[in-house]
């Protein structure tokens, strides 16, 4: 067993600052490294140590890995923790942090190989025979057994080429009257597209939830499950709400599906903290993936299962047991997160930057705040545009809702648009209210832009007297190139 | 600073229609644009590729930084000429930021006629190379050509705007320390060898890349000596042996690389700081633009409509509101950066140039770049107006504008015809960057009004012999005088001919702008003088 002096931090935002408060309640030290526009941020304050890795674009920063290493290096850290997202899943990273003699806080590189690689990841469900989503991938193309085997998956199924990506050459198939018709014109398209005409079948799951089990293995090799959470409420795969724990599962689905998740787990000898992610419909679940890091939604787990998570995957990478000796205890009451993102709500969620000029958060109990900047900081158009989390936990979901739609009337952020008003919609829409919302929600309900709210006579007055008043500040020098028009992405058409 | 309130009602049936049609006019310069980003066919860009190249836009894909932007030059430029051999006169410009630094990039697309030069292209490269030189950009060409178009020679070779002129540029960019890049991708035959040759720095591709002055078979007919085009100016030759380069790449994606190296050791600088302030979008929506600018072209509008959808937090102090009112100018800021802008609102009289000529000087004194937004049929004409000396006093407005040494941007927002025009910093005026809304026009005058001149003109002539002209015969001679000047009028036509830096989307005119501002930082700009006004 090791204690780790300094911990290297390589991402930024509110986990970094995740991980700052973790570091310092276990008197760990800690290095940040940032990237050159990550300077003005709260991981940055907070941090012990600092190291610059690279310019402001992630291929030269935070997806650097010998940018990372050395400056984990240069910052005399013993250990390396990715957070999520950028080098978290990237075993190439866990490798080159081990060659050099740091520990990297996260699955082997082995595990992230086996189970972070949707075939292989499969194949090892496969044989433990796991439910994966029906599908036929077979080399025999022709239109009568591809006919054959949709009526076999069970319509809808959608036929994708197998070549490609990003929706071309994808087809629904509702109904076997349809179907030939539109597997020519799949297999047309796919030959025109990327060459090849071979397509595959998949059923088509039309009205699932995203539900995910919280995996960990501890230092002495046991795997647990930490109970699920439910994600459904996505824009283009990206979650916007997380919930602790699912509305939707019954006692004994939670209990088979906690328990394939584990098994899985276990195949690999899985150490840390990991997420098994499934797809539930009419009843039946599918294995959709595994991520081997932290969650961004981590947090509602922790809320209802009174753990935490980063100092568990600290005390695993120095090696100490955390689950042998300890009972596991029930979840109790419920949790929910919503993420703030950046982006403007009346123009369909087109990130926005600049200035933050008052953010506050309204402190209370069974409320908690994940966040990356403060008051005077600035929000560039380099990274993800989510800015913050807010996270609430009561006694029941009805009261949680309550209380996340309190706290959210009552959070200020000025300087950027956020998604505040859009997720008050969410939280007032009666699927989401009953918990049957599916991962299509989002698409169904919320499809067109916000549209911005009449204001009464008096707020209107009251808007216009003050925006009469407000100056626009002036910037300091060495300011100017952050805030250059050439710094965001733009190609005209 | 007071803030444009918009009083334009977006809900009537007018701004619907008048939305619906520029709609369809930015789907249709859209759909030309795509079309020609297609280069030079699938077939040409299937036979590039086998090369192991990349095409051009590819290639200038890869030099940039990410998550930074590109502002394209003339996409449309050749558009309906040279019966559409040259999609987009078979070269790429425009400016960019590679290594963090503002770059003209300058990419010969060889999928179109091997990347030999049109008039237009020449044209074409000359302007990226102006706009580097006026604003101190480095220059990046990815050279792939095959030189001349041997068929238009007399067009592109013998006079001072021609081939010869790229060279000329280089050699006094380099002077004025405004650093010559090139990478040799492809071909470099004749004059294009000097490309590389006059550069400060070079790299070349392996196999793909070859420099020579004369080419296998020319060295054959001349001295009948054999050689291949490798042993003659290949990568191994000019690295090795002659000296012509000096960085090898192993292929496209390599020389790149090699390339924003260069770069990233050229110590570039802002010369000109600004006193800047925070962004703030405009409180209005840009694509609510579409909606106010009318079908009709008489139709008339308030263009601080547009100035409120344009600057930051649509705040605008404005400069003698009262005065000469069929124009509009004042301060705002642009991105954080402070400008000056003269908008029309009318036809020019003598207040409106006087107190222009008052606003430039204020911007000259104070080092704020202009803006123009031009929609201009002319100055007044009539006795009334030539006996107050509208003349004089519109060479005071040109005058003013011709010398300023600020930087000057414009863009057409609608017609621009005329002394108009000129007053309003047209082409002529060398600004920065000159831009034209899809629904811009730009011709001496007004078709109907050339028209009804030149029909004066003849019914004089007839006259004298006592002839006379019927209704029907007036249309009839009016009829084909409509046409040209309908024709010739379009932006279309103008953005062919690189009578401007191109078509853009009215609701991208913040973005450009402020593009185009920022890019105006990388050179000192000239010190102010005036000419004599006649007062």
């Amino acid at each position: 067993m090791k204690k780790f002096k300094r911990i290297a931090i390589a991402n930024r935002g509110e986990v970094a600052v995740r991980i700052i408060h973790a570091c310092d309640e276990m008197g760990i030290e800690t290095v940040l490294l940032h990237s050159e526009a990550d300077v003005q941020t709260r991981a940055y304050r907070m941090a012990t140590k600092k190291v610059c890795i690279g310019p402001a674009s992630t291929a030269e920063s935070y997806l650097n890995i010998p940018a990372n290493v050395n400056g984990a290096l240069a910052g005399g850290a013993d250990a390396v923790h990715p957070g999520f997202g950028f080098l978290s899943e990237n075993a190439d990273f866990a490798e080159a942090c081990e060659k050099a003699g740091l520990i990297f806080i996260g699955p082997s590189p082995k595990a992230t190989r086996t189970l972070g690689d949707k075939v292989s990841c499969k194949e090892i469900a496969k044989k433990l025979g796991l439910p994966l989503v029906p599908g036929y991938e077979g080399e025999n193309q022709s239109v009568a057994v591809l006919l054959q085997e949709a009526e076999k998956i069970g319509f809808p199924v959608i036929v994708k080429a197998a070549a490609g990506g990003g929706g071309r050459g994808m087809k629904v198939l509702k109904s076997a009257g349809e179907a030939r018709e539109l597997i020519e014109s799949a297999q047309r398209e796919a030959h025109s597209a990327f060459g090849s005409p071979k397509v595959f079948l998949e059923k088509y799951l039309d009205h699932a939830k995203h539900i995910e089990f919280q995996i960990f293995g501890d230092a002495s090799g046991k795997v647990v499950h930490l109970q699920d959470r439910e994600c459904s409420v996505q824009r283009r795969h990206q979650k916007i709400i997380e919930e602790a724990l699912s509305p939707s599962l019954s006692i004994e689905q939670r209990r088979v599906m906690g328990e394939s998740a584990v098994r899985l787990a276990e195949q690999v000898g899985y150490r840390g903290a990991g997420t098994v992610e499934f797809l539930l419909q009419d009843g039946k679940y599918y294995l959709l993936e595994v991520n081997t890091r932290l969650q961004v939604e981590h947090t509602v787990t922790e809320m209802v299962m009174g753990v935490d998570l980063v100092k568990a995957q600290i005390l695993t990478a120095q090696g100490e047991p955390i689950f042998s000796d300890r009972q596991l205890v029930a979840p109790r009451g419920h949790s929910i997160e919503c993420r703030i993102y950046a982006e403007n709500p009346y123009q369909g969620g087109v990130p926005s930057t600049g200035l933050l000029g008052r953010v506050q958060w309204p402190e209370g109990p069974g409320r908690r705040f994940e966040y990356g900047f403060e008051d005077g900081d600035v929000i560039t158009s380099f990274y993800d545009s989510m800015i913050a989390k807010v996270i609430v936990w009561d006694e029941s979901r009805v009261r949680t809702i309550q209380k996340m739609k309190q706290v959210l009337r009552d959070s200020v952020v000025f300087g950027v648009h956020t998604n505040i008003p859009y997720l008050m919609e969410i939280l007032s829409h009666p699927e989401f209210v009953q918990g049957t919302m599916t991962t299509k929600f989002i698409e169904n309900h919320f499809s067109e832009p916000l549209r911005i709210p009449d204001l009464t006579a008096d707020e209107l007055q009251f808007a216009e007297a003050s925006w009469r008043q407000l100056k626009p500040q002036t910037v300091t020098a060495g300011e100017e190139s952050i805030l250059s028009p050439w710094t965001s992405y733009w190609r005209g058409i | 600073m007071s803030i444009l309130v918009s009083e334009f009602d977006l809900s009537s049936s007018e701004a619907k229609n008048n939305s619906e049609f520029m709609r369809t006019q930015i789907a249709l310069w859209k759909k030309r644009v795509e079309q020609v980003k297609m280069g030079g066919g699938a077939e040409a860009t299937e036979k590039h590729k086998a090369r192991g190249k990349l095409t051009a836009r590819e290639r200038v894909e890869a030099l940039l930084d990410a998550g930074t932007s590109f502002l394209e030059f003339s996409t449309l430029a050749a558009w309906d000429m040279y019966k559409g051999q040259a999609p987009a006169a078979g070269l790429i410009t425009g400016i960019g930021v590679v290594s963090g630094t503002e770059c003209v990039l300058v990419a010969n697309d060889a999928t179109v006629k091997g990347g030999t030069y049109f008039p237009i292209t020449v044209k074409k490269h000359l302007r990226a190379q102006e706009i580097a030189a006026e604003n101190g950009l480095p220059c990046i060409y990815l050279v792939d050509s095959g030189g001349a178009f041997l068929p238009m020679q007399d067009e592109v070779f013998p006079d001072r705007d021609h081939f010869g002129r790229i060279f000329y540029n280089q050699a006094r960019m380099s002077a004025a320390g405004i650093p010559q890049i090139s990478v040799v991708m492809g071909s470099c035959t004749a004059g294009g060898a000097y490309v590389p040759a006059m550069s400060d720095e070079n790299v070349i591709v392996k196999d793909n890349g070859t420099i020579f002055l004369g080419g296998p078979p020319l060295v054959k007919a001349a001295t009948g000596e054999e050689v291949s085009a490798q042993d003659l100016g290949g990568a191994y030759v000019h690295c090795e042996v002659s000296g012509v380069t000096d960085h090898f790449a192993e292929n496209d994606e390599h020389a790149i690389q090699i390339t924003r190296e260069i770069v990233a050791h050229l110590n570039r600088r802002r010369q000109v700081t600004l006193k800047m302030r925070t962004v703030e979008e405009p409180l209005y929506d840009a694509t609510e633009i579409y909606s106010i600018i009318s079908k009709d072209p008489r139709v008339p509008y308030d263009v601080r409509e547009i100035i409120a959808r344009i600057v930051d937090g649509s705040r605008f102090h404005e400069f003698k509101f009262n005065y000469g009112k069929t124009l509009v100018c004042g301060f705002a800021h642009l991105w954080g950066m402070p400008v000056g802008i003269i908008a029309n609102n009318g036809v020019l009289f003598s207040e409106s140039a006087l107190k222009t000529t008052h606003f430039i000087e204020l911007c000259e004194q104070r080092g704020v770049p202009l803006i123009f937004l031009q929609n201009i049929t002319g100055f007044m004409v009539g006795q009334k107006y030539e006996n107050e000396g509208i003349a004089k006093h519109g060479a005071k407005m040109v005058m003013a504008v011709s010398n300023a040494h600020v930087p000057k941007f414009t863009v057409v927002i609608g017609g621009s015809y005329g002394a108009g025009n000129y007053g309003m910093c047209g082409r002529a005026f060398q600004p920065r960057q000159l831009w034209m809304w899809p629904n811009a026009r730009i011709s001496v005058m007004g078709g109907e009004q050339a028209a009804n001149v030149l029909l004066t003109v003849k019914m004089d002539q007839m006259a004298t012999k006592g002839e006379k002209m019927s209704t029907s015969q007036q249309v009839e001679f009016k009829k084909p005088i409509l046409e040209k000047y309908d024709r010739e009028s379009s932006a279309y036509y103008s953005t062919a001919r690189i009578w401007d830096d191109g078509i853009i989307d009215p609701a991208d005119t913040r973005r450009i702008l402020a593009l185009g501002v920022a890019a105006s930082l990388n050179r000192e700009w000239e010190s102010q003088k005036t000419g004599v006004f006649r007062m």
